[in-house]
This record gives structure tokens, sequence and C-alpha cells, in this order.
């Protein structure tokens, strides 16, 4: 159905064939959460892969920061309708993380974790292949607080409420397993080009 | 499986829920509020009932298929009626909210689907207390809530905290004055960041710590429920006060009007 009278501001050219539909560009980086965003100081933090209630492996700030680092430019989306291009971030693909626990996926679904009890899931499917980090660093700084800091999941081909801020496990789960947006209305698998944003889109 | 310390709430967790539907609305009344905010009257087509601090989304297309997409939280308490009430801040270099407020007018068909959202909601029935921090255009969800509260006879201790520029730009500041003089527990207090306070119970500055703890002092007990909503600053100021007060992490629900 055509809005009387609106004509909109899209975006141009290269840039409009990067958006998906019903989103808009920002510049800024606006930060959405849940709850309050949790102090985490990184000689306290640990990750944690876990397969179903078993923990596999765990990993100290030190020896997390001496698995493999990458850096990849990204464009992200939100599911309240902004996207950012070209976002900069540094950290650990997930390949590397279960290559240094020498684990081959035995599930294929996957609950991100978090220190504030906040989840995610995602398909390992979405997670392998160089697709997925756990993100230390964005713009050559250290992750702030706000944006997830010290270690956020990044999983940016989907929307950006699965890349759970204060990441502290990866837990294979037998089922797919609504993490916490999930059980409240929104999608389980989340594509942004498929405007996949609430329950059954 | 999942360690999600939070609880869900049962009466948006659906298992297998129908995907919610876009649907007309037509624009039966336009209303202004503040210097900068207008009220919208939505009539649906298909009628629903919330919960109060719900969204809906609504989408704008224009005549060559562009569409654009904002969420906007619901004003008006949950009600049979067919009619739901959003308030929109015209956000000078916005897309969406200068459409509202320049070119929409009554009579209008504006596609929307709601109620959406499942984490900031009124805790229908509670009587724990329940304290309300918001900022600006971020008091709608919780003014919902307030009216969602008055319109059930409900008397859960309720305290709001509101911070505006100026007085004139009190969204529902009439209403909420009323709203506290009716005996039925809830309070209001206001603070002002561009001009004095004119009540002792208001306040002339920036939010702090010290605020947010004077104004939960006024409830019976500490707050079970805080909702804070206003931007990522705001927010982080509020939020840092309600734990420097003692307040469990885990009672404080946040929503930021960042984009």
């Amino acid at each position: 159905m055509v809005t009387r009278g609106f004509t909109g501001r899209r975006a141009s050219g290269e840039r409009s064939s990067r958006l998906p539909p019903g989103q808009h560009v920002v510049d800024d980086f606006p930060v959405l959460s849940a709850g309050p965003a949790p102090r985490v100081a990184v000689e306290d933090w640990t990750f944690t892969l876990k397969v179903g209630p078993r923990p596999v492996k765990v990993w100290t700030w030190t020896e997390f920061n001496a698995l493999p680092r990458n850096t990849v430019t990204r464009d992200i989306h939100c599911v309240t309708a902004w996207s950012k291009f070209d976002t900069r971030w540094k950290g650990v693909f997930i390949d590397d993380i279960l290559a240094d626990a020498g684990l081959d996926a035995p599930t294929d679904f996957v609950l991100a974790h978090t220190v504030d009890g906040y989840s995610s899931n995602v398909p390992m499917a979405d997670l392998t292949g160089e697709r997925a980090m756990i993100a230390l660093e964005y713009e050559g700084e250290p992750l702030e607080r706000d944006h997830g800091g010290p270690a956020r999941l990044l999983v940016p081909h989907l929307y950006f409420w699965k890349s759970a801020k204060w990441v502290n496990a990866i837990q294979f789960t037998e089922r797919n397993e609504a993490g916490f947006w999930e059980l409240r209305g929104y999608h389980m698998y989340g594509d942004p080009w498929r405007e996949q944003r609430y329950t059954n889109d | 499986m999942s360690n999600d310390t939070r609880t869900t709430d049962a009466r948006v967790v659906r298992a297998g829920a129908a995907r919610v539907e876009w649907q007309n609305a037509t624009i039966v009344d336009i209303v202004d509020r503040t210097p900068s905010i207008k009220s919208f009257f939505f009539q649906l087509a298909v009628p629903f009932e919330h919960i109060a601090g719900q969204h809906v989304d609504v989408r704008l297309t224009a005549p060559d298929g562009y569409v654009a997409m904002r969420s906007y939280s619901i004003a008006s308490a949950p009600s049979p009626e067919p009619t739901i009430e959003l308030a929109i801040e015209r956000l000078p270099d916005g897309e969406v909210s200068p459409f509202f407020h320049d070119v929409a007018r009554v009579g209008d068909d504006i596609e929307l689907r709601g109620p959406l959202g499942g984490h900031f909601l009124w805790p229908e029935n509670s009587h724990d207390p329940v304290l309300l921090i918001g900022a600006g255009s971020g008091v709608v969800p919780l003014a919902a809530m307030i009216r969602r509260r008055h319109a059930a006879g409900e008397s859960v201790p309720t305290a709001l905290l509101l911070s505006s520029r100026t007085r004139r730009d009190v969204l529902f500041g009439d209403e909420l004055f009323a709203a506290e003089q009716l005996g039925t527990g809830f309070q209001f207090a206001l603070t002002l960041t561009r001009e004095p306070p004119t009540r002792a119970t208001d306040f002339g500055r920036r939010i702090d710590s010290a605020m947010v703890a004077d104004v939960a002092s006024r409830l019976p007990d500490a707050p079970a429920h805080v909702f804070v909503c206003g931007s990522n600053a705001f927010v982080d100021v509020a939020v840092d006060g309600a734990l420097a007060a003692g307040f469990a992490s885990e009672t404080i629900k946040t929503e930021r009007y960042g984009a």
C-alpha cells in the first residue's frame, strides 16, 4: 500500500543495494539492551565452550587473546530498523575456538550465553566458515562496555540481537532452543534480507 | 538448557505463536502534545489488546516501492476499543517522524502491526512497588503503564521520575499531575534540565543517582520492578542510580531510544 505523501529518503546507488528491506542507514552506533550493562573485568572474564550441560574447555582472558585474532569489516543490521555499514571488528573466529578445543561441532545448534543471563540461538552452520567471531575490538579499540565489552558474539549476517553482548559461553544444544529475545516474540533465525524480525515472519 | 536468569512473561510466550500481521490503520485524530510531539490516534482494522509497554511497527511505502519502517511504543492503555495512540516526536533530521508531523492527516491509512515486544511489560496485578524512569518521549511506554494501572483500578505503589527540558516539553504533563492527585499510590517527580522546578518535590537538574534514590524512597518498599526509557546516556545514568540504590540488576528493564 502506497502511503499518501510519503517519498522517503532512500540510500543511493551501491549503499542502497547493501540495505535490507525496511532498514535505514545510521552513522552513529545506537545502543540497545534489555537491562543494565554489566561491568566485566577482564581478570574475571572466562569463556566456556559447552556441549549440553558439559563444559569442554574454559579460557581465561589471556588465553583467549592468545587464539588467532582476525579483523573483519561488515555491515550490521538491527531489528529496530537501523543498519550501519563498514563496521570493523577484531576477534576470534568460532572456527578457531573449536579448533583450539579440538572439537568438531557435535550438534547443529548453538546458544550463546552472556554474563547477565541473556542468550541467543544461532544454527552452527551460521557460525563457521569465518562468518562469526567472538569480537574483542571495535574500530581498533577494546570493545566498550555499552557495545558488549569485553567480548561479544558477532554474527553480522543476522539481525544484530543475535550478536549477544557480554558473551561468556557458547553451548551446543540438541535442538534449536529459543534464546532471550526469541522467547519474547523475536524470530528464531533473524535473516535481515528476508525481514525475519518477529516470530514466524 | 538455557541459563537465562530472567523469567519470561507468560502473557507473551506462546508456543508456535502466529505471525503478527500488517494491517491498515486509519488516523482518526491528531493532537499537539508539546512543541515537538504530536499524538496520532489510529483506528485499527483488526483490533488488538496489547500489554502496556509494547510497541507497534509502522511502515510507510513510497510510490516506487521504497519502504521505511520504525517502531513506536503504544501510549494508550490496553483497551477493547479499536483505537491506539502513538506519541511521535519530530526528529529534525528524521525520515518518518517529519512525515507524520508535516504530511500525515486525519483520514490517512497507515500500515502497522502489533502488539510487539515481550520484555518491557507492565507487571499487571503486582503488589510490589514499581519505579518508572523516563526522559522526553521515553515516557510513552511508561504512560501506557500508568494509564493501564489507573484503568484497571490497580493500587500498586508506583513512582515516576520524568526528565524534560522545560515544562512545555513534558509529555502528558497535565494527565500525570492529575493522576498524582487521585490518591491511588501514584507519585510523580519531574526534573527539568533547562528551567527551575515549581514544586518542592521536583528537581531542576540532569538525572543523577541521588535523584533516583530520592524518588525510589517515596515508595513504601524498594521497587520490585524498575523500568527505564530514554536516550542511551540517560538510561545509563538512571540504571547506575538504581544499582547504587541497591536494586537488583534483574529487576531493571531498559528501553533505549537510539535510532
